[in-house]
């Protein structure tokens, strides 16, 4: 898994190909597109505004309305610590503290060598296994601050 | 036609007719702020709010987005209302104090006081200007961006469009980048100058025989005549 650096144009057209050309499936769209970049370069969203005859601004409106969508680029792993309320009492802020210790960047960032990004998010709707943090998709339950070295080892090399 | 009570008025209405539309063509008053004749109905200032209905399950609807509907019971100037209204005012005053447009709603709506952080943000997010660019200009160069208290009106990217032509329509229609009068004031929140600049002292005592020979200043008589 790379993070690509030109946008393909071939790539692109084969996804809106899948989705039929359909003005209607943007959003699925621009997850598959993200699933590729791990973000949404401008580029692929000026060249889908054309393939799909939609202005550019209405792509824009919907790719900034979706904390899922993100313009700017991510890191090779994406850590999600959850901050909902029941996350929130039982340390979640502490843990959050701690990734950012960890890997010395703030919440909403990306570490300058590509590697990780910090997220933060309302809720997973898994309160009875918080607090949750997500990490590339796998769920860790029952996250503590001695926890984290632990969390993060599994995807450092 | 379409037959419903407004203000306890029989009117008719046209198939197709929204309830601000039915109103303006009897000549009842209802303020608005982003309804515009050449676009289409948006919904989002709510000075345009009406009670439908009658008793406990009457509500506020907007009428500029509400179709006229047969037997419907309208009442445009309840107190429920003009409270709400009042409170819209103060909340877009509070976003965009410096402008002309919402500093003269204000006044016109005796709003005295601004109970909410004062924001400057000189937009509130009407959708005057992304409607304007959209449907009259064939433009689509500006559009809502992001969510919430983060959202905002630009253009792809933050950077000049190349569907842009620089028009100056969503200048031109937006209520927000019409900059208040500078009077004596204006450094606070709300000016109200307009209160009680309006009918003049001399309309009713001329120069001599105002007592305090301050011929309107001291704004007695305008007080007088309002309440």
């Amino acid at each position: 898994m790379s993070v690509h650096q030109t946008i393909n144009l071939d790539t692109l057209q084969e996804i809106v190909e899948r989705h039929g050309y359909n003005k209607n499936k943007l959003i699925a769209i621009l997850q598959d597109i993200q699933a590729v970049y791990h973000y949404l370069p401008a580029e692929a969203l000026k060249t889908l505004s054309k393939l799909l005859k939609i202005p550019l601004i209405d792509i824009i409106s919907v790719a900034t309305f979706y904390r899922a969508f993100s313009l700017t680029p991510k890191g090779r792993h994406v850590a999600t610590v959850c901050m909902g309320t029941a996350c929130h009492v039982r340390g979640a802020p502490k843990i959050l503290e701690e990734f950012e210790r960890q890997l010395n960047l703030r919440r909403g960032e990306t570490t300058e060598d590509g590697e990780w990004s910090l997220e933060t998010v309302a809720c997973l709707g898994c309160c009875a296994i918080g607090p949750v943090v997500v990490v590339d998709g796998d769920y860790h339950a029952h996250t503590s601050i001695r926890k984290v070295p632990t969390i993060l080892g599994k995807y450092r090399k | 036609m379409i037959t419903m009570k407004m203000n306890g008025m029989e009117v008719k209405a046209e198939e197709g007719w929204t309830v601000l539309e039915t109103a303006k063509f009897y000549g009842l008053e209802i303020p608005t702020l982003c309804h515009h004749e050449g676009l289409t109905p948006y919904g989002a200032c709510r000075l345009c709010l009406v009670e439908i209905g009658e008793g406990p399950k009457a509500r506020l609807v907007s009428s500029c987005t509400y179709p006229a509907e047969e037997g419907l019971v309208v009442h445009t100037d309840t107190r429920r209302v003009v409270q709400a209204r009042r409170m819209m005012i103060e909340l877009m005053l509070s976003v965009a104090p410096n402008s002309r447009v919402i500093q003269d709603l204000a006044s016109k709506f005796g709003v005295t006081r601004m109970r909410f952080k004062i924001r400057n943000e000189e937009c509130i997010l009407c959708g005057l200007c992304v409607r304007m660019c959209a449907e009259q200009m064939d433009g689509k160069a500006i559009g809502f961006q992001n969510r919430g208290y983060q959202r905002k009106i630009s253009t792809p990217f933050d950077i000049r469009s190349e569907e842009c032509r620089l028009c100056g329509g969503c200048m031109y229609i937006c209520p927000a980048c019409q900059l208040r009068c500078q009077g004596p004031q204006a450094e606070t929140a709300i000016c109200n100058a307009c209160l009680t600049m309006d009918p003049t002292c001399l309309d009713f005592y001329d120069e001599l025989q105002c007592w305090m020979y301050d011929a309107g200043r001291c704004g007695t008589c305008v007080r007088e005549k309002k309440s």
